[in-house]
């Protein structure tokens, strides 16, 4: 840890560093015919993740924002060790992650995910109990740290994600419960191996809005009893702002900014997350007229020269980036996240001349 | 009036019936679960009149084969016989006829039952068994086993595979185990593809992937998620395989590459055909056996059919 | 002029498992140039309402009540009249245009079959409509001889509102037409579909459930929980100062980025959208819903004025009647 990065800690009132990831990078490897390929074409690889740096620390939710594309569902995959990077540590507590499954599954158990789709992730063939025991028997774990027994554990687990009582849920399939119940489920099933951290892609995207709150409720009950810290990968600002305390914002491969929830939604430095937030749906002013970014999110495989957000970004297509001065640079010149406030860094040439996207 | 509301806000709500709280272990709680899916599939198969008139067959036969084994040997030893009818007409002594030995024809049909579907499971069993390990094997593992083992399999699917029995049954003797293995193995390779596929959309499955991020190994994930999502399909396709292996089989007996020691249908009607029943107007002793034949591929196809519809696609309660 | 009527619609489902009530006595007005919106959550019913205007719904299932296409009954069209209709009077602009495009045929040859099954135009003529209304939708005209994978999810849903807008209805219905796109993109085909509806001056019925979509899009709002309208009203009204209670939760699910009274509180409601098989007795929402008194057990609300332009089906609206007087 640097010196700045502990006085970042202390005023953000931020814990221990948990998870530090530092250059992240993901390939996905290009595909090519057979016969292209026995031709010697070769497609370009696809950078999913380029160059993340990372630090969830304890007891804090970070929100992980941005399109699809960006690469943020791929980050939180590499942190679990799903995926194996092409370049870069991610690092637990200090210790570096191992790569093969035998030596990760220590490391599973105080790192654990809950995915996007409640429905698919459970197995249709399983009862809940069977479930939610997956994690204690693949672990060999027969009792608890209080001699609690395989039974006791799973309840306990079911209790804790809001499922009660747990005994009227053992005996039944996926299919027999609701979306949000299911949602809970899988939750339970993360809990029973009281994980340090919890990654969480698109928690509550799949379930219905009023149900939405009181999952994203639990998730900040853990935080708040339990200690544990939480990545949320979301492409939802709102949600971010409900929950979040920090908020990293990423397009093509990069961080593009992150900090204090409050500072990145409220005062963003990056034209590109301003642009995010100009289409979270602002039910209240009518007529305003929406910069709304045109084109389609961007494609890994061919990252712009630069700033890779140069294609699309505001600045530059109004013509104001040429009136500052900096347009060769935004087009050219690729760059670092930057301090631009107190824990908040954006990666923008706005910045060295001290303007506001 | 203080009254609770209908439902507690609170709680969550559910739509089964209210279980009773007891402890139960895993290994009760497994037999539980067992025990409900094979009423909920037996349930649905009762739905299925075709299933249904298709068991009933195999029943029947199986029932036959089975009586074959306390039956009176003697009545097939041509040796014993020789003053009855040859090549006599259905009577109420004969009900199916003699051939030309004299043998009672239904005495022959009835060893020829257990003849049959003991071949055509075996050799089943074999092709099943063997269809399913290479199949999950291409499909979990990577691109290259996948590769070099569908080239495999395509070669066997395409090879014609009477040919290479009768090749098979040439090197090898026509022993009755040489001809349930052979057949066997050259009739793997559908299972194989089936397999292959079913494990690669499974593999896909969010919840494989929740697995091992829970920790999983990958034994664990083949033993506990993608073998319990095979089985159903396996099982059917199985069915069907039989029913193939018991057609396989009356074709190389009718062929002469049956075991002449073991009297299958096939080698029934192989034995009627070169003794000319046809032209000595002997129908029944060509037609017991063929009749048989039909009836038997016909159940087991019925009941295939049936798991089919249940196993393929999955429908939900909800 | 009125577009749209519906009047006491109510649509029910038969099934293996018995009869399902989706839609339970729904009524609304749209006039021309008018968005409404409809909110609401799974089993609600709000999907059910688009089919029941095409008719598009199987022969099995029952459609009561009044429904009213430009001043004609579309319950009671018969076949050849129907189908006219169809497309022409109103059209459909569907949820997932991955399922919905022909995936072995072009796009320019998809809105081609709609102009000419409805025999307007020669198949020159309907050649120059699909590539003008390509334009319009915001793609150039060359590629009306790409295939639907060719295309991304956002251009796909703009090629279905091209389609939809083939055959110049006079009511578009939209269904979800964003769901399952990404925000930024989901913001410009938000965006086209304002400006269309607002130069060609159509009606549209748009059907969604994340309510802040729909302010930003409707002129007036129709909040649906198992399957009645429970508030309706002004657009922007209806989302700031909800009278129903549901109405203030769904709102509360989508909390405006700034405002404290949602930092780190989220609000969401216990309990799930009721199975349409297994509607609560009285007012639906009473089992989960904050305010509920013991009358909403058994009181069946009704849309009663909840102030100027405004009905909420709530006990608690001032234009409820009182409790002695309403019936169970």
């Amino acid at each position: 840890m640097t010196d700045t990065e502990a006085a970042r800690s202390e005023t953000l009132e931020l814990g221990e560093p948990i998870i530090e990831i530092d250059d992240l990078e993901v390939n996905f490897a290009a595909r090519v015919g057979l016969v292209a390929g026995l031709m010697g074409k070769k497609g370009s690889d696809a950078k999913a993740v380029d160059g993340v740096d990372l630090t969830l620390h304890e007891g804090e939710v970070l929100a992980l924002a941005g399109e699809s594309g960006c690469g943020k569902t791929t980050t939180a995959r590499a942190l679990l060790g799903l995926i194996q990077p092409q370049r870069g540590t991610i690092k637990f507590r200090g210790k570096a992650l191992p790569r093969d499954t035998r030596s990760l599954r220590p490391f599973r158990r105080e790192v654990q995910m809950v995915f996007q789709d409640p429905t698919g992730s459970l197995n249709p063939r399983q009862t809940i109990y069977e479930i939610v025991a997956e994690g204690l028997r693949i672990h060999g774990i027969d009792e608890g740290p209080n001699g609690e027994t395989e039974e006791d554990l799973v309840a306990q687990a079911l209790s804790r994600a809001g499922l009660r009582p747990p005994q009227r849920f053992y005996l039944l399939y996926p299919h027999e419960l609701s979306g949000g119940q299911r949602q809970r489920v899988v939750i339970a099933g993360a809990l029973v191996l009281e994980p340090k951290v919890i990654v969480a892609d698109e928690p509550v995207s799949n379930l219905d809005a009023s149900v939405r709150g009181e999952i994203l409720a639990l998730l900040m009950k853990f935080r708040d009893e339990l200690r544990i810290s939480i990545l949320i990968v979301t492409h939802d600002l709102g949600l971010a702002w409900t929950v979040a305390d920090r908020v990293a914002v990423m397009y093509l491969g990069r961080v593009v900014e992150i900090g204090p929830t409050e500072e990145v939604l409220l005062r963003p430095r990056h034209p590109y997350t301003k642009a995010l937030l100009n289409v979270v749906p602002e039910a209240g002013e009518e007529g305003v007229i929406r910069q709304i970014l045109q084109g389609e999110p961007p494609d890994p495989t061919r990252i712009p020269a630069g700033c890779r957000f140069h294609p699309r970004c505001p600045v530059v297509a109004s013509g104001r980036a040429a009136e500052l001065g900096i347009e060769d640079r935004c087009r050219g010149e690729d760059l670092q996240l930057q301090t631009v406030g107190d824990q908040h860094f954006a990666a923008c040439h706005l910045i060295d001349i001290n303007q506001q996207p | 009036m203080k009254t609770e509301p209908a439902i507690a806000a609170t709680e969550t709500e559910i739509r089964a019936p209210v279980l009773q709280p007891k402890k139960l272990t895993p290994r009760q709680l497994k037999r539980a679960r067992r025990r409900r899916a094979l009423s909920r599939f037996w349930a649905a198969f009762r739905q299925s009149k075709m299933g249904m008139a298709g068991l009933a067959i195999l029943i029947f036969f199986v029932g036959v084969a089975i009586f074959s084994m306390f039956a009176n040997k003697g009545a097939l030893d041509p040796t014993v016989t020789t003053n009855g009818p040859r090549l006599a007409g259905p009577s109420l002594k004969y009900p199916l006829g003699t051939q030309v030995d004299g043998i009672s024809v239904l005495s022959l049909t009835i060893e020829g039952a257990r003849i049959s579907l003991f071949v055509g499971l075996a050799a089943a069993i074999i092709s099943m068994a063997l269809g399913t390990i290479i199949g999950m094997w291409a499909g979990y593992k990577s691109a290259v086993h996948d590769a070099i083992l569908m080239r495999i399999t395509d070669v066997f699917l395409v090879l014609p595979w009477l040919a290479l029995a009768i090749v098979l049954a040439a090197m090898f003797g026509q022993n009755f185990w040489i001809i349930i293995v052979i057949i066997g193995v050259t009739s793997w390779a559908g299972t194989a593809r089936l397999v292959r596929a079913q494990v690669l959309s499974v593999k896909e499955r969010n919840y494989i992937e929740r697995s091992r991020a829970l920790g999983a190994s990958d034994a664990h994930v083949v033993i506990k998620h993608i073998t319990p999502n095979l089985m159903p399909v396996i099982f059917a396709n199985t069915i069907l395989t039989i029913a193939i292996a018991i057609l396989s089989e009356s074709q190389l007996s009718f062929l002469g590459l049956g075991d002449p020691q073991s009297k299958s249908w096939g080698t029934m009607i192989d034995e009627a055909f070169h003794a000319g029943a046809l032209t000595l107007h002997a129908w029944w002793w060509l037609m017991a056996p063929s009749i048989c034949i039909v009836l038997v591929v016909l159940g087991f196809t019925m009941v295939g059919f049936a798991m089919d519809e249940i196993v393929n696609p999955r429908i939900r309660e909800r | 002029m009125t577009v749209l009527r519906a009047e006491d619609l109510r649509v029910t489902y038969s099934t293996k498992g018995g009869d399902v009530p989706a839609v339970r006595g729904v009524s609304f007005e749209i006039d021309k140039g008018e968005v409404l919106g409809l909110a609401g959550e799974s089993g609600c019913g709000k999907s059910t309402i688009a089919g029941a205007i095409l008719r598009l719904h199987s022969p099995n299932t029952k459609i009561e009540g009044t429904l009213e296409l430009e001043g004609e009954d579309v319950l009671s069209l018969k076949p050849g009249r129907l189908r006219a209709v169809r497309w022409t009077g109103a059209s459909i602009v569907f949820q997932g245009a991955l399922h919905a495009l022909n995936p072995v045929q072009k796009i320019g040859d998809q809105i081609e079959e709609a102009i000419q099954v409805h025999g307007m135009a020669t198949q020159k003529e309907a050649a120059v409509r699909a590539g003008a209304l390509l334009e319009q939708v915001g793609l150039p005209p060359r590629r009306k001889d790409d295939y639907p994978h060719e295309l991304s999810g956002g251009q796909k849903q703009r090629v279905m509102i091209a389609m939809a807008l083939a055959c110049s209805p006079t009511l578009v219905i939209a269904d979800e037409p964003t769901t399952a796109l990404d925000v930024m993109v989901q913001a410009q085909v938000l965006q086209l579909l304002r400006s269309l509806q607002h130069d060609l001056g159509l009606a549209m019925l748009f059907i969604t459930h994340d309510l802040s979509v729909l302010v930003d899009v409707s002129d007036r709002l129709a909040i649906m929980y198992a399957g009645k309208i429970v508030e309706e009203g002004k657009a922007s009204e209806v989302f700031h100062a909800p009278q129903h209670p549901y109405t203030a939760a769904l709102a509360a699910a989508f909390p405006e980025i700034g405002d404290t009274r949602f930092r780190h509180r989220p609000a969401g409601l216990g309990g799930d959208p009721p199975d349409p098989q297994h509607i609560p007795s009285g007012c639906p929402f009473h089992p989960r819903c904050e305010r509920a008194i013991d009358a909403c057990q058994t009181v069946v609300p009704e849309l009663w004025d909840a102030g100027p332009g405004r009905r909420a089906a709530c006990v608690h609206v001032a234009g409820a009647p009182s409790l002695e007087s309403v019936g169970s």
